[in-house]
């Protein structure tokens, strides 16, 4: 499904990820483990389109397309969904109105119809249980007010109502309490498929507890350092990532 | 009509024609509104008209259109006649009395002035003045400034008619009162419409005020709204702009409050080839609240200038100012803000804010906000922005499946829906929505309403490209 090669990808001339390497096959969650600033929200925002980055080398293939040639939206609706970990909020947009147009945008790029109010309202619905949301979101903004743990849950909702091939979730599990990862968690068991895969991006082994991924990868310094199964986690939570450093033989950045 | 010819200076201009047509003005007003007119000609005479050097018209060129001559309507042109056979108002949901202003002049739909079964007087003004000399002379000319240069001096000489509504006590008007403001006219023409609006205390007032033109001919109107609130009244006041290219309109609102009085006033300017809101608001005793909110959408060559003053005399009073706007084009537009606070005005809270975003490079916005504060326990605050779209908004859509322009869009809309959404009444509301998401997608043509068969065959659409962002 995806396919990233020898990518090298900077900011301002700064050099972020060097020489990244990473298959993604149809049905498999992967986690991207390590420390802050290596790299791993870099690697979100470039899969799902970002220009304030420079992909310097390297490519990036999905579902056999050259993913860096196409724009952002076009990515999204061919089933690219990116969870952000600084949800933006937008004043004056509605969750409900955003959405539809969202939905109807990919329908119209797969060729489908529209989807009717009515439709789109009982998909919201159904949507929104899955995520335990309870507020009426046709008449709130874009995670205007929303708490932290709300704003995680709206971006596992948005996903829930455009049903991605590929979620990558870029700290998903970052601030919340146990039972709003419960919760987040809970609705990406729900969604996950064997037609499709997942990317979590995080810091903490805890979420490994709710979502148990098929491969845990360590990025230290813009590459992967180690790969192996769920027990890397583990490992990772007993050892810290000074023992991935030493054993990468990786000097430690100042 | 009259016609005049150009080799003499304006204000000699406006001296003779008001002059020439002194009964015709006055009608059968009392003799309290004849010396206000004096008064004013006066002021006319001997301080003329501001031009760039002014400090509130550095940025908003008067003279070509004082240069312009136009001609004059002295007499009302308008016969009866049903409105709706001509115009439907977009805001149609809406269930209003609505009254017609045509080229400046009251439209007799059923009788000049109506009495409501509540108490509340609705209708002409020149009629007003006829049958409620006392009621309007007490009020009429005094919170418009009669002795500074400008063109509230030339509307107190030469208005003849123009909208009239008195609020008894205790007196809560249900329906929404809209007043429907037509230009349509073959020749280069100025108005002069007169609005007062009088509340009694404890009253409640929604005032729509629609300004519409139907022809793509020069006009300017000079139009002056005086509003009255006494202890406790409530208006909410809506000022939509829909014009031409062609038309210019000065259009200044005084606001008088008394104890505990409450107004909201909204500018909504989707189109208007030259505009320039002046508004006063004037806090005369304690516990008031004013808000006045503003949205310009402008494009092509338009300008929009919205000169504000929130004047504080009282303590405990609060005020807020929100004014957006988004410029295509060579459009420009002028924000100039100011809140005053007098030495007695303690526990005063006021806020003012301007936001722009610049579409083209040749989009001007000037932004000029000014607090004058002489009390000392006071919270004042004032921001001014003139931006671009936010990148990180942007891609959070796009990230979704939204191509750049629904995004640009959806934005655009969203910036513009702070000021839409503090609209209270529902439906209008709604509307408005409707009328600025149609204007930023270019939807939105000024013969929208119109059924009229005017010179242009091709309606002219107004159109904000969000692909220039």
């Amino acid at each position: 499904m995806l396919s990233i090669k020898h990518l090298k990808v900077s900011i301002n001339g700064k050099t972020i990820l060097k020489d990244f390497n990473l298959e993604v096959k149809k049905g498999e969650v992967h986690a991207i483990m390590g420390p802050n600033g290596t790299g791993k929200s870099t690697l979100a925002s470039v899969i799902a389109g970002r220009d304030l980055f420079d992909v310097d080398e390297g490519s990036i293939t999905y579902m056999g397309h050259d993913l860096l040639e196409m724009d952002p939206e076009i990515r999204a609706r061919e089933g690219i969904f990116l969870g952000f970990q600084y949800p933006v909020e937008i004043p004056g947009v509605s969750m409900a109105n955003f959405m539809r147009t969202a939905i109807n945008e990919k329908r119209k790029y797969l060729g489908l119809e529209p989807l009717s109010g009515a439709e789109f309202l009982k998909l919201m619905e159904n949507r929104k249980k899955l995520v335990d949301i309870h507020s009426k979101l046709t008449n709130r903004s874009v995670n205007e007010g929303f708490s932290g743990g709300e704003k995680k849950k709206n971006e596992i909702f948005q996903m829930a109502m455009l049903e991605p091939k590929l979620a990558i979730l870029d700290e998903t599990d970052s601030g919340l309490d146990i039972d709003a990862m419960k919760v987040v968690a809970h609705g990406v068991n729900k969604l996950r498929s064997p037609e499709n895969s997942t990317i979590l991006i995080t810091h903490y082994q805890r979420l490994l507890d709710y979502i148990v991924p098929d491969y845990v990868h360590v990025l230290y310094d813009g590459r992967i350092v180690k790969s192996g199964g769920k027990e890397l986690a583990f490992e990772l939570e007993d050892k810290g990532y000074e023992w991935i450093r030493k054993e990468a033989g990786v000097q430690e950045a100042i | 009509m009259q016609n005049i010819t150009e080799n003499i200076s304006t204000e000699q201009r406006m001296i003779d024609l008001f002059k020439g047509n002194i009964d015709l003005i006055r009608g059968n007003e009392p003799e309290s509104i004849s010396l206000l007119r004096q008064k004013a000609i006066e002021t006319v005479k001997t301080k003329g008209f501001p031009d760039i050097t002014t400090e509130n018209w550095r940025f908003t060129d008067l003279d070509p259109l004082l240069r312009t001559v136009y001609d004059f309507d002295f007499t009302n042109q308008s016969r009866p006649f049903d409105i709706e056979k001509i115009f439907s108002c977009d805001v149609y949901d809406l269930d209003t009395f609505s009254v017609t202003l045509l080229n400046g002049w009251f439209v007799y739909q059923n009788a000049p002035l109506t009495t409501l079964k509540n108490g509340t007087i609705i209708g002409s003004l020149s009629k007003a003045m006829e049958v409620y000399p006392e009621l309007v002379s007490k009020y009429l000319g005094k919170i418009a400034p009669l002795e500074q240069p400008g063109l509230t001096a030339l509307n107190t000489a030469f208005f003849q008619d123009g909208l009239f509504i008195y609020v008894p006590e205790d007196v809560k008007v249900d329906k929404p009162i809209q007043l429907i403001n037509i230009v349509n006219s073959e020749r280069p023409v100025m108005f002069q419409p007169r609005h007062l609006i009088i509340q009694e205390k404890d009253s409640q007032l929604t005032l729509v005020h629609c300004d519409h033109s139907l022809t793509h001919n020069i006009s300017f109107t000079n139009s002056v709204s005086e509003a009255f609130l006494a202890k406790n009244a409530e208006l909410d006041f809506y000022k939509i702009q829909n014009k031409g290219h062609n038309s210019a309109v000065i259009n200044s609102s005084f606001f008088s409050q008394k104890q505990h009085s409450k107004l909201t006033s909204s500018a909504l300017t989707l189109n208007g080839g030259f505009t320039k809101n002046i508004v006063y608001s004037l806090l005369e005793e304690p516990e008031c609240n004013a808000t006045h909110n503003g949205l310009y959408l402008v494009d092509s060559n338009q300008h929009v200038d919205n000169q504000l003053e929130v004047d504080h005399a009282a303590p405990n009073c609060t005020s807020e100012q929100l004014y957006k706007g988004i410029l295509d084009d060579e459009a420009t537009a002028v924000f100039s803000g100011k809140i005053m606070v007098r030495r007695d005005a303690q526990k005063t809270l006021a806020y003012q804010n301007n936001k722009n975003i610049l579409l083209t490079d040749d989009a001007k916005a000037n932004t000029q906000p000014q607090l004058e504060i002489y009390a000392d326990d006071v919270k004042c605050s004032h921001g001014a922005t003139v931006g671009q779209l936010d990148q990180e908004a942007m891609f959070y859509l796009r990230s979704r499946g939204l191509n750049e322009r629904a995004a640009r869009q959806l934005l655009m809309y969203a910036f513009a829906a702070e000021v839409v959404r503090r609209i209270s009444i529902e439906p209008l509301k709604e509307r408005i929505d409707h009328l600025v998401e149609k204007r930023l997608k270019g939807e939105l043509s000024i013969c929208d309403q119109c059924m009229l068969h005017c010179n242009t065959k091709e309606p002219t659409v107004f159109n904000i490209d969000v692909s220039k962002l």
